[in-house]
């Protein structure tokens, strides 16, 4: 089959290699007509993540149809269409029993801090991901749903990752009716964190990027109000002034390890890797916030460590919530709002790509190219 | 009272008195047109509230589940008994690089060792993929594979910036090349 390939920081190709087989008596082989590029795979594109190995095969945001199954599965069968939540969970363990699906503790043998997640290294589990034609899906009676007949199969992929992340990210904001909610990050997630931020009664949301079109798209897709922080002198303060000298009620992150907006924090974290990524916006979401206020993160940062303002978190009361999201949870609800009309997911979408041009996909995502907000990659088979 | 922007710029200024905040909840004014304004205004319509719930809704499946036959050699982290249940298809240790990684592994994850080493493993793995990739016979088309194409396609300017600092390090690599031959 053909599939993507790491080849180190900055160089992917697409490759040959051997077809997915059935490893567990729980799995299940499906064929992928739909792939995403993340924006948390660009932090392994750029080497950012521990133990990321030449020769894997990333991609969690995927769709397809079920190919073959394990003689444990009950709940598919081959010619199902299925979205795949990113994460690889069991569903029996200690924290699925509690809905912590994004953090299960029997799925990724190198790491206890991180669950499994398809494609995204040996520190989260070493899976293959997506992006190819065929990919092997574990726990298949917990983890894919079938997609329904009036769900597009655009939206569905959006289902699998960027949709559930941003409406978590919105969730763990807490947010109260009236509330100042401010999204830093116009990628997909803060896209739909901005969205969902509305349906849970913000009274004012603000997305807060530098790059120009991301942010026009961010006032068009979730009617939102922007700041452009390269115009901006001092981030905290100009939040303060924006709120009569409070604060935001909710700060969220959407952004993670590869921030811009502070020259040392980027040399640090993402040069010379002295912290595990670039933390401005985590200082940016605890400076900006009220005090009693809520901070929620979604933007992914590495294992070791970063450099925060934590006693400025303590002194102000905050609540710092964040996860993985627990993708399997949301999807009923979010369906819903797909289909009364709240929102359509497959609006983000800009580019779609074949799978063999998979190097030119990333670069062109990695480098906000061409008004890039979000690639799909389409394996060739797809297209028969 | 609206705070004047100019003011917390200017240290030591006063504001007149204590803002007197309306503490009333603020809507949009444009809400009607934001579709679905409110509608998961009510906790109980937010599927990740409360964090944890019990019992998880999921379809019936197995729990008792059968370890995954183990026929390569995956790494454990030092933080648990064994390798888990599950595991990915994994890109088993090799060379140099899985020397390093296997050493990693002798540190817990709470030992910023154990995630230096790794990351030192993946870039000297990139250099075994590089001399793995000549040992097959096939040169790594470098250009290909960091995106040339869609540069020169989205991003003609930078392309040309890249073409021509590099056609100016390799001018300036030859002529010192050629300066030092001269005077030998």
């Amino acid at each position: 089959m053909l599939a993507m390939n790491y080849r180190g920081p900055y160089r992917v190709r697409a490759v040959h290699k051997s077809d997915p087989v059935i490893e567990h008596p729980g799995d299940a082989i499906v064929q992928v007509d739909r792939s995403c590029i993340c924006g948390s795979d660009l932090h392994l594109y750029h080497g950012l993540v521990p133990d990321t190995r030449v020769g894997t095969t990333f991609g969690h945001e995927f769709t397809g149809r079920v190919v073959e199954v394990g003689a444990d599965v009950r709940n598919l069968k081959v010619g199902d269409n299925v979205l795949v939540p990113f994460n690889v969970f069991c569903g029996s363990c200690f924290f699925c029993q509690r809905e912590l699906f994004g953090n299960c503790h029997n799925t990724n043998p190198e790491a206890t801090a991180v669950g499994g997640i398809y494609g995204y290294s040996h520190t989260a589990g070493g899976y293959d991901g997506g992006q190819a034609e065929y990919v092997r899906v574990p726990m298949a009676d917990v983890g894919p749903t079938v997609i329904p007949d009036d769900l597009h199969r655009d939206d569905a992929v959006l289902l699998t990752d960027a949709f559930p992340t941003g409406y978590q990210a919105a969730e763990m904001g807490s947010i109260e009716e009236g509330d100042t909610v401010v999204v830093f990050g116009a990628g997909p997630v803060g896209l739909f964190a901005a969205k969902s931020a509305w349906w849970m009664g913000a009274g004012r949301v603000i997305v807060v990027d530098h790059v120009e079109y991301r942010l026009d798209f961010a006032r068009r897709f979730a009617q939102c109000e922007t700041i452009d922080f390269k115009q901006v002198g001092d981030m905290a303060m100009h939040i303060k002034q924006l709120t009569d000298g409070l604060g935001a009620d909710v700060c969220i992150d959407a952004v993670g390890c590869e921030a811009a907006g502070n020259a040392l924090q980027h040399l640090s974290g993402v040069k010379l890797k002295m912290q595990a990524g670039s933390a401005t916006v985590l200082h940016w979401c605890i400076n900006s916030v009220r005090k009693g206020g809520n901070v929620s993160i979604v933007g992914v940062y590495g294992p070791t460590f970063n450099a925060v303002p934590i006693g400025n978190a303590v002194n102000k009361g905050l609540t710092l919530r964040m996860n993985q999201a627990s993708v399997k949870r949301h999807l009923p609800r979010l369906i819903e709002h797909i289909r009364e009309g709240h929102v359509r997911p497959r609006d983000i979408i800009t580019h779609r790509v074949p799978l063999e041009e998979v190097a030119d996909a990333y670069h062109l995502f990695s480098h906000k190219l061409d008004n890039c907000i979000k690639t799909v990659l389409v394996p060739p088979s797809a297209l028969q | 009272m609206d705070m004047k922007v100019d003011d917390a710029r200017r240290p030591g200024q006063r504001t007149d008195h204590a803002p007197d905040f309306d503490t009333r909840p603020r809507h949009p004014a444009h809400k009607d047109s934001i579709a679905g304004w409110g509608s998961d205004l009510d906790r109980a319509k937010r599927p990740g509230v409360p964090m944890e719930r019990r019992p998880a809704r999921l379809p019936a499946h197995r729990h008792d589940i059968a370890p995954q036959a183990l026929d390569t050699e995956v790494l454990h982290s030092s933080e648990r008994p064994g390798v888990t249940p599950l595991f990915g298809s994994p890109v088993p240790p090799r060379g140099i690089s899985g020397w390093i990684r296997r050493l990693a592994f002798g540190y817990s994850e709470n030992d910023l060792r154990h995630w230096l080493m790794l990351l030192f493993a993946d870039r000297v793995n990139v250099v075994e993929g590089l001399v793995d990739d000549v040992a097959h016979g096939h040169v790594p088309r470098l250009y290909a594979e960091t995106g040339g194409r869609a540069e020169l396609k989205h991003n003609p300017a930078a392309a040309a910036r890249k073409a021509a600092t590099l056609v100016a390090v390799a001018g300036a690599g030859y002529w010192l090349w050629k300066r030092s031959r001269s005077r030998a």
